[in-house]
């Protein structure tokens, strides 16, 4: 597979903080359409991943191309969003002050300029677009609540219905079922099974029963670099992988 | 269109201040001018000089909320935007005073007739003409908020460093408008004005005629300022102070936002400073001093950050105190006025008009999120 066919292509990619290596020569070829789950331990570099992607942090060194052909080294974290990539963040991470709805309309697919957003007023289809979105992440009857009133779990999923309201091409999901119940871990992994199939994803999940719900391609991260790849049955047989989880 | 943009931030708040203000523009007028001297109804132009200074400040602390309590960038430097829309009005009163002055040269200012100088300096051509000076009110701190707003945000200079340049920049505005050589009258300023528009600033009904422009301009201030916290850039603007970096990640240029909002407050607070001129008489650049951009920033704190009408309230409040405490104890003041904050920061996090909607809501036990601005999570 050629390069142009990626959705995002990460090559070499390595970030030190004072010294740390957090990213160590990553690479990580993402195909349109894909849904990736991302395990690995503590420490291991997931989240510093999501955040070179994002624009959050720069790379040191290494390629990180979207589509194929946009270099995400070089942009801002406003630039990078609205190629189509959304992020949601491990510790939900939603605006506290505004109700629900606000939350979901405030992340709608729609001009970001100032002057656009200034003159902005919801449209029939805005209005429709978020109602389903509350329909799906069931939060409907939280809408005019402020974001910051809502359980863990509830705030989890405003930020997952926040993704869907940017409509992004590619999700990066980092910890989507973190303290969550089963069943809403059940859910969850419902919603995002769903989304994948308009959308590319990539999970990081540290619960297995989750990351097996998905039944997705897994790659293991260790200290910053690919330490397997393949469906989750083969990576848990893995004598690497087994190592690294028992802590050697 | 355009109408419901303006009106779509008006809610019950608004209401209440809009009607007071429009009952003192008319009862203002038929106090000072409709009633007896002696009257007990009589206002002295003194009075309504002084009223329409307190609403001057009450602009300035709108255009304060603005920023501080919608964007969270507590500027201590906005006494800066004031002053300098003061300085473009009185440099069109001063030539309005033509050959009148002290050396009698219709072509300078007295200042500079002083210094020897022979000619005007180019900046100060055009301020013979009110449109010219009345656009600079707002072009000239525009334009510096502009300037300095693009390098702080793109830098992404944010909390305590931010509020300590704003603080320099109207530190170091006080120190060039000392200077003699700057040509704005030194450390005396400008003063003497005589007219206004070709009006007696004197005459009572020149007074008049200001303070109700001075209504007129807070009413349309408060306006402007609803309909953008209203709109859905004055959400984003909440959601910059609340999480900022989050909001990027949603891919809004969050720089651009807080350069929009910095900009037009620095405008209205220029027309507060130009309001304020012809009222005070003098403008100078003691004006200048980080104090007076502290003492704004106490008003909003008192009336309430984030609340557009408490700021309003709060400088009012707070001038009012002043003008009572500077006549009566003049030495106890700074002190009141220190306690004062202390006082709201402590107990009052949402000052006057946060006390009041706490107790509001407290009445029929609705759960209520605390209403304090949420910290910037490291996100
Ligand atoms: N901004 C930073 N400054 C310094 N060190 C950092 C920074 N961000 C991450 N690190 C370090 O880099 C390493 C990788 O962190 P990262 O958050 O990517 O791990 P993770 O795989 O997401 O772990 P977890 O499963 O605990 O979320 C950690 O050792 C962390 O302490
Ligand atoms: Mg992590």
């Amino acid at each position: 597979m050629s390069t142009e066919d990626t959705l995002l292509y990460l090559d070499g990619v390595s970030v030190s903080f004072d010294g740390f290596r957090a990213l160590n020569r990553l690479s990580l070829v993402i195909e349109p359409g894909e849904m990736r789950a991302i395990i690995g331990p503590n420490g291991a570099g997931k989240t510093t991943m999501m955040d070179v992607i994002t624009g959050k942090t720069r790379p040191d060194t290494g390629t990180i191309l979207f589509e194929g052909r946009t270099d995400l080294t070089s942009l801002r974290e406003p630039a990078i969003a609205n190629l189509g990539i959304g992020r949601k963040f491990q510790r939900p991470t939603v605006f506290e002050m505004h109700t629900v709805w606000d939350n979901l309309e405030l992340s709608l697919k729609a001009p970001r300029r100032p002057l656009k957003t200034l003159t902005y007023s919801a449209t029939r289809e805005d209005r429709a677009r978020i109602e389903e979105i509350l329909d799906i992440t069931r939060l409907s009857p939280r809408r005019d609540r402020p974001a910051g009133s809502l359980s863990h779990g509830e705030k989890q999923w405003l930020e997952i219905g926040m993704l869907l309201a940017q409509d992004p091409k590619l999700l990066l999901v980092d910890e989507p079922v973190a303290g969550m119940t089963d069943a809403e871990t059940e859910q969850t992994a419902h919603l995002l099974k769903d989304i994948a199939g308009k959308h590319s994803v990539i999970v990081v999940e540290h619960d297995m029963v989750f990351v097996r719900e998905l039944g997705v391609k897994v790659t293991v991260l260790h200290e910053g670099s690919v330490l397997a790849e393949g469906s989750l049955d083969t990576v848990s047989a893995n004598k690497q992988v087994i190592d690294v989880y028992l802590g050697r | 269109m355009l109408t419901r943009f303006f009106l779509m931030g008006l809610d019950k708040k608004a209401g209440v201040l809009l009607t007071v203000l429009a009952v003192l523009a008319v009862a203002v007028p038929v106090m000072a001018l409709g009633t007896a001297p002696d009257s007990p109804w009589h206002l002295s132009t003194h009075t309504v000089a002084l009223l329409g200074k307190y609403l001057c400040f009450a602009l300035l602390a709108l255009s304060l909320d603005l920023v501080w309590g919608f964007v969270g960038i507590l500027s201590l430097g906005h006494a800066a935007f004031f002053t300098l829309g003061g300085y473009a009005m009185g440099m069109y009163l001063m030539r309005q005073i033509g050959s009148r002055g002290m050396y009698g040269n219709a072509d300078l200012p007295d200042f500079m007739v002083f210094l020897n100088w022979t000619e005007l300096p180019w900046y100060w051509h055009g301020f013979d003409q009110f449109w010219f000076a009345a656009i600079m009110v707002m072009l000239v701190p525009g334009l510096l908020a502009f300037a300095f707003g693009w390098f702080a945000f793109r830098s992404r200079v944010t909390g305590v460093y931010l509020s300590i340049i704003t603080q320099a920049l109207t530190f170091a505005l006080m120190l060039a408008f000392f200077r003699n050589d700057m040509g704005f009258g030194g450390n005396n300023g400008l003063t003497d004005f005589k007219e206004i528009l070709g009006f007696d600033i004197q005459a009572a009904s020149t007074r008049v005629g200001l303070f109700v422009a001075t209504v007129a301009a807070l009413a349309v201030g408060y306006i402007l300022a609803s309909a953008v916290v209203a709109s859905k850039l004055g959400k984003v603007l909440i959601a910059v102070r609340d999480a900022e970096s989050r909001v990027r990640f949603l891919g809004y240029e969050t720089d651009r936002y807080k350069l929009f909002a910095w900009t037009l407050s620095a405008c209205m607070a220029g027309v507060a400073g130009a309001l304020y001129v012809p009222q005070v008489g003098i403008i100078n650049p003691s004006e200048f001093s980080p104090a007076s951009s502290i003492e704004a920033v106490i008003w909003v704190a008192v009336g309430g950050r984030g609340t557009l009408a408490g700021p309003v309230l709060g400088a009012v409040l707070v001038n009012f105190g002043k003008s009572y405490f500077t006549a009566a104890l003049p030495e106890l003041w700074l002190f009141a006025l220190g306690g004062l904050f202390v006082l709201v920061t402590l107990f009052l996090p949402k000052g006057i008009l946060g006390l009041a909607a706490q107790l509001r809501d407290r009445l029929p036990a609705r759960a209520t999120v605390s209403a304090k601005p949420a910290d910037q999570k490291g996100v």
